[in-house]
């Protein structure tokens, strides 16, 4: 069986100013893989997702996403095109509630657009999903109360939820499990792996315990490129990453 | 808040205010019914819309426009020079009931051309664009006398148009019910649209526009539109009130119009639906009373607006909202007193406030400031001290008994609970 590339980078550079952050950086995420990437602070990982999500423009080389050009387009294309993702700092719709956070969520993937002549509130189709969803998030109890008031731990799943909702197939997580204590963190990881299901995910992880659980693949980001590739196998036993990054971090 | 949890009879029973308010409206030029006060209660009708539609942006969507009176004026000429070829084809042509659409659809016209390139960013940005566009309408408005009219302005004659029902518009109250028609037509409207997957995304977009783009969403054009609708609903308050004034001059497009209805919308509260509507009402009154009976009416009507910026950002109406869920939620138990002390010293220092405001006015002001003038029914002398320490006195001890008394007594009385409340 020949697995499609679900992402692919080649060449990804980008520069603020002087200073080259990314540096001509390669990476090819398969389809339906749980691709996480790890390296040392400032390596350059949320500025990658930036770069793939459409937040911000590269300097030079390709981004594809199933095979389409997706560098360079606005956010909201690429999300169109099928990739969403989540913050390192929880961003979500914070006035509004749960709900409405996923209904806000869904109405594009529903086909409902800018629509300006029918009832939100009488899509069924949108309600069913995000009460399916608010079950699967374990925020049925927190269905009408506005995203500020959640817990951390809660914010960080509806922003989950919200991500799968957008209806994208690769979905990129931003450090899912920053500032949570263990059990958290736990829980995050299983509401990862029950909502992402079939799709291609790429997550930044700190949490080595983490990585090595969740991780199909691994590849390490160092400085603005990816030194290494590879299974959890393979990486745990990769010289260079021991002497680059687990050496330096492993607790 | 959009909650479904109700059942299908609490949601009618939530609709009273859509019943309620028409019928007052209805009957409101009955008890006032001096040629003064119908005109008043149309003007009213306008501006609640005009507001309304300024909401979409400011409430809705997050934009800060100094400029809406653009696509109010716009509209109200618009619809003045067709309400002019009516009256030049002898009264054939529209009926006049629908010249508000005209103005509607020069609103549209307008709010997608300015559109296009001042919505790309919210913020300073748009706010800026806005200025300048207003700006820019306002000196063409006296540049191109030809479609403006000039300073004079141009005029037209409602009763000398066709009606649809037969209606004879010559007296005021037969326009007034006309002005509440279309008020209630585009308050539905308005409110409907708050609902729809355009109105959703548009807070959304208000809220957070990073994230409303990684669902999907292109948040130029959810403001894009919400603009164009925005001032679609202004070019229909222009319309309407070319058929209340039957004159339109270049009052209609300037500044001191846009200020008006930003004014009137935040004083209001932008975070409520009637908020615009009690906003548009109230503005409209003072303006029309107030200058009646003080030159300084528009200093009021700027305290006013900065007391409300300063201590109430959600208006008028969100502190009424907020004492009532507080008062039902037992948050006034044992403390009413206090809570009344708090209002009644406040309006106490703001009597005091308002003499020692007119006195300075009277002061300043007039050509002899020894000349006797009525403060609140009393005569005085303005260069005598006596006025002065009085009004003074009133204003200090009403703010200092409200902000040194009260406020610590209602503290206290609070105690424990967390949330502290002001009157
Ligand atoms: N908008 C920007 N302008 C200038 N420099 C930036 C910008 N964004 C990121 N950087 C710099 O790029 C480098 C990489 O930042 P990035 O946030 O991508 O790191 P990271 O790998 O996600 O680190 P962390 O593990 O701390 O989240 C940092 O040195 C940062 O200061
Ligand atoms: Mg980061």
């Amino acid at each position: 069986m020949t697995t499609r590339n679900a992402l692919e980078l080649k060449g990804v550079k980008k520069n603020f100013g002087r200073a080259e952050i990314i540096r001509g950086l390669n990476l090819e995420v398969h389809e339906h893989e749980r691709h996480v990437i790890i390296g040392p602070n400032g390596a350059g990982k949320s500025t990658m997702f930036n770069l793939i999500s459409g937040r911000m423009k590269v300097s030079d080389g390709s981004i594809k996403l199933f095979g389409n050009d997706i560098h360079n387009l606005p956010a909201h294309k690429v999300n169109r095109m099928g990739l969403s993702r989540s913050f390192q700092v929880t961003n979500l719709f914070q006035n509004m509630t749960v709900m409405e956070n996923l209904r806000c969520s869904l109405l594009w993937s529903e086909g409902h657009k800018y629509a300006f002549w029918k009832s939100v509130m009488g899509q069924q189709a949108v309600t069913d999903r995000a009460y399916e969803l608010a079950e699967r998030l374990n925020l049925t109890e927190q269905a009408e109360i506005p995203a500020s008031l959640l817990t951390y731990a809660q914010q960080r799943s509806l922003e989950i939820g919200c991500t799968v909702a957008s209806g994208a197939k690769v979905i990129l997580l931003d450090e899912p499990t920053a500032g949570m204590s263990r059990t958290e963190a736990n829980d995050v990881i299983q509401l990862i792996q029950r909502m992402t299901g079939e799709n291609t995910l790429v997550v930044v992880e700190h949490d080595l315990s983490v990585v090595f659980e969740l991780a199909d693949r691994i590849s390490v980001l160092v400085y603005g490129e990816i030194i290494a590739t590879g299974t959890p196998e393979e990486i745990r036993n990769n010289a260079a990453v021991q002497e680059a990054y687990l050496g330096t971090e492993v607790h | 808040m959009a909650t479904n949890t109700a059942a299908g009879s609490t949601n009618l029973l939530k609709l009273w205010p859509w019943v309620v308010v028409p019928l007052v409206a209805i009957v409101l030029p009955f008890l006032f019914d001096s040629g003064h006060a119908i005109n008043l209660l149309s003007h009213m009708g306008v501006a609640i819309i005009f507001a309304l539609s300024y909401n979409m942006l400011l409430g809705n969507t997050g934009l800060l426009s100094f400029g809406h009176a653009v696509y109010y004026g716009l509209g109200a000429y618009v619809a003045m020079h067709l309400l002019r070829s009516i009256n030049d084809a002898g009264g054939e042509g529209l009926p006049i009931e629908l010249l508000p659409l005209v103005g509607a659809g020069a609103g549209l016209f307008f709010g997608i051309i300015f559109g296009t390139f001042s919505v790309r960013r919210a913020g300073v940005v748009f706010a800026m664009i806005t200025l300048g566009l207003g700006a820019l309408v306002h000196s063409s408005s006296l540049m191109f006398t030809d479609f403006f009219g000039g300073e004079a302005g141009l005029f037209g004659y409602r009763d000398e148009a066709p009606s649809l029902f037969g209606v004879d518009y010559a007296p005021s109250r037969n326009v007034y019910f006309l002005v509440v028609a279309w008020a209630m037509i585009a308050a539905i409207l308005i409110y409907l649209l708050k609902k729809t997957p355009l109105g959703w995304m548009a807070n959304a977009v208000r809220d957070n526009p990073e994230r409303a783009q990684f669902v999907g969403y292109d948040p130029t054009i959810v403001r894009f539109i919400q603009f164009a609708l925005s001032a679609m609903f202004a070019g229909l308050a222009g319309g309407l009130f070319v058929i209340t004034d039957e004159i339109v001059n270049d009052e209609a497009v300037n500044a001191l119009t846009s200020g008006a209805v930003l004014l009137g919308t935040y004083i209001g509260g932008i975070g409520y639906f009637i908020g615009p509507i009690v906003g548009g009402t109230l503005v409209t009154f003072l303006e029309s009373s107030l200058s009646a009976y003080t030159e300084a009416w528009v200093l009021y009507f700027g305290l006013m607006f900065i007391a409300i910026v300063m201590f109430a950002p959600m208006g008028l109406v969100g502190i009424v909202h907020t004492q009532y869920l507080n008062w039902k939620a037992g948050g006034w138990k044992g403390n009413t007193g206090a809570r009344l002390y708090i209002l009644l010293t406040g309006l106490v220092g703001i009597f005091g406030l308002v003499c020692v405001i007119e006195l300075a006015y009277h002061y300043f002001r007039s050509w002899d400031p020894s000349a006797p003038f009525a403060l609140m029914g009393v005569t005085v002398d303005a260069t005598n001290a006596l006025p002065w320490l009085v009004s003074f006195g009133i204003a200090i001890i009403g703010f200092g008994l409200m902000l040194f008394h009260g406020n610590p007594m209602l503290k206290r009385k609070l105690g424990a609970k967390s949330d502290g409340g002001k009157a």
